[in-house]
């Protein structure tokens, strides 16, 4: 017997529309080979993707690839080293992926991509075919801005720690070893980057561990930009709790990095040189390795997508999302990848379907602890428009800056309770 | 039994022969195929994975955030219009809140003030 394509075709809307295939109790999956997806990347949108592409339809075959066996956050790394919490905290296996959501979790690194053949390599050698692909390789660092500085000096003295892991342990070995009176050196990078309000955290709770062990000692900030994230609530905060500690320059008082000397602990600027016992140069970034390399990154250094569902519009199969992309008006953030990657998820499942994605809705919120019992925040909720992704006029915005002590305290219950929820959301 | 069914059972039957010779549409890519969950792509539920991320995976928070899996549609409705007009008092959600439209609000009571209903 032979049958048409188009024949088949409307077999299938016969049976779409009559139910036939439950009556007749063939399921789905006997017709169609399951659906490949692939993801590339086990952070904050990468495995949010994973996740909730098996929730939405766990017919779909879902392929996370990460080389490592378990991930370490870069949100709360920051209160590892003000002594808040520890590196184990901050760290999630795949074990519920695999086992309670069946996503095939291989421990291998993605090395190319072929766009044509709708296939990853891996450093192992081994090719995966997919239907659809989704990138999720967070950032990368762009080690020649600074003259002197490198990827070793990063790894050995001047830790950055932005990417959670062996040089987050680095920092705080260095902080705990350093003397009481010395200096702290922090540079945080140009606009855009991974956690906009994520150094001056960073700051903070360096001087809430200093304040306690090494009172004498302060922090000098070497600022890329002429201003920050929650500047406002982050002055006060440190005026509070952690007077005179803190001193901040902007990218024109003196902030700006020209170069480093590793040997002498020095960082250059503009308006001359600063030493420090401990350096944490945060330098400027990019799209992860693995986006430039399968040519969906553009001459900025970012991925540009469909902000409908994501998808690259350098090449059609391929959906970007988290730090790598450019997202509107969304801040490059652990949560704004987790709400990306949910939306990319939907959006497959709809165009594996061959229906159009629903429109998008977008969330961001990014608690900062400024002392244990201080914490502020910003929130964003965000739509598609016809300028791409904008924040709904009206709402998100900052914790108010006369906020009571009873309101910031429970700003940083919620932070807590919030990286619970958000870890066990993605991971769990 | 109409002629049209008996096509369609005959149709049926030949299917998996079909994808063993490798015409079926599974080759083909992108055809639609029958929805296994039609109701997952709801509006309602696409504006409650934002939720998630605080409150927790179908709303089921492990933390000091309070839970919204269990609560009825007109608990919620209610918390979220009042978050948004400030009559409710909060740290985040009047901020988030006043992201959503009344209908959008309605649309995401529904969906989680009817999933504990659905065994999920």
């Amino acid at each position: 017997m032979s049958i048409s394509r188009r024949d088949f075709n409307k077999l299938l809307l016969a049976g779409t529309a009559g139910s036939a295939f439950g009556l007749f109790g063939i399921s789905n999956t006997a017709f169609a080979a399951r659906k490949r997806v692939v993801v590339i990347g086990g952070g904050f949108g990468g495995a949010a993707t994973a996740k909730y592409l098996k929730k939405l339809d766990p017919t779909l075959s879902v392929t996370l690839i990460e080389p490592k066996a378990a991930f370490v956050t870069c949100p709360f790394s920051n209160w590892v080293l003000g002594g808040l919490k520890t590196m184990k905290d901050i760290t999630h296996t795949y074990t519920a992926l695999r086992n309670q959501y069946g996503v095939n979790v291989i421990a291998d690194r993605a090395v190319a991509i072929d766009p044509v053949k709708n296939s990853v390599k891996l450093s192992s050698g081994k090719v995966i075919g997919y239907d659809r692909l989704v990138v999720s390789p967070g950032i990368d660092f762009k080690y020649d801005e600074i003259a002197g500085y490198s990827k070793k000096i990063a790894d050995s003295s001047m830790p950055h720690a932005w990417q959670a892991g062996p040089q987050t342990v680095l920092l705080h070995k260095q902080l705990q070893a350093m003397k009481n009176g010395g200096t702290v050196v922090l540079c945080p990078p140009g606009n855009p980057f991974r956690c906009p309000p994520g150094p001056y955290e960073r700051a903070s709770l360096i001087a809430y561990y200093l304040k306690r062990h090494k009172p004498k000692s302060k922090i000098v900030i070497l600022d890329a930009k002429e201003k920050f994230s929650k500047q406002g609530l982050f002055t006060k905060g440190w005026e509070r709790l952690y007077p005179g500690m803190i001193e901040w320059r902007s990218s024109t008082g003196g902030g700006k990095v020209v170069g480093v000397d590793a040997k002498t602990m020095t960082v250059e600027t503009e308006l001359g040189a600063v030493k420090g016992e401990v350096i944490n140069l945060i330098p400027s970034q990019k799209a992860g390795k693995i986006a430039f390399e399968a040519g969906l990154a553009n001459e900025k250094g970012w991925c540009p997508i469909d902000p409908a569902s994501f998808e690259s519009t350098m090449h059609k199969g391929i959906h970007v999302i988290g730090d790598s992309c450019i997202a509107g008006a969304m801040p490059k953030s652990g949560f704004a990848a987790s709400s990306q990657g949910k939306v990319t998820a939907a959006a497959i499942v709809n165009l594996l379907r061959g229906q159009e994605p629903i429109s998008p809705s977008l969330v961001n919120t990014c608690y900062s602890l400024v002392g244990p019992n201080y914490g502020v925040s910003v929130a964003g909720v965000y739509r598609l428009s016809e300028a791409g992704i904008v924040e709904i006029p009206g709402s998100g915005g900052l914790t108010p800056v006369d906020a009571t002590d009873d309101q910031l305290e429970q700003e940083a219950l919620f932070a807590d309770g919030w990286y619970t929820n958000i870890c066990k959301d993605i991971w769990g | 039994m109409s002629r049209t069914k008996k096509h369609v059972l005959a149709m049926l039957a030949a299917a998996p022969l079909l994808l063993a010779s490798g015409h079926g549409f599974a080759a083909t890519g992108q055809e639609a195929s029958k929805p296994v969950k039609p109701e997952t792509e709801s509006r309602g539920e696409i504006l409650s994975l934002s939720c998630a991320g605080c409150h927790g995976t179908d709303g089921k928070s492990a933390s000091i955030i309070p839970s919204i899996y269990g609560k009825s549609p007109d608990y919620i409705e209610t918390a979220l219009i009042d978050f948004k007009n400030g009559s409710r008092q909060s740290t985040v959600m009047d901020r988030h809140a006043k992201g959503y439209s009344d209908d959008e609000i309605h649309l995401i009571a529904e969906y989680f003030g009817n999933l504990s209903k659905k065994n999920h």
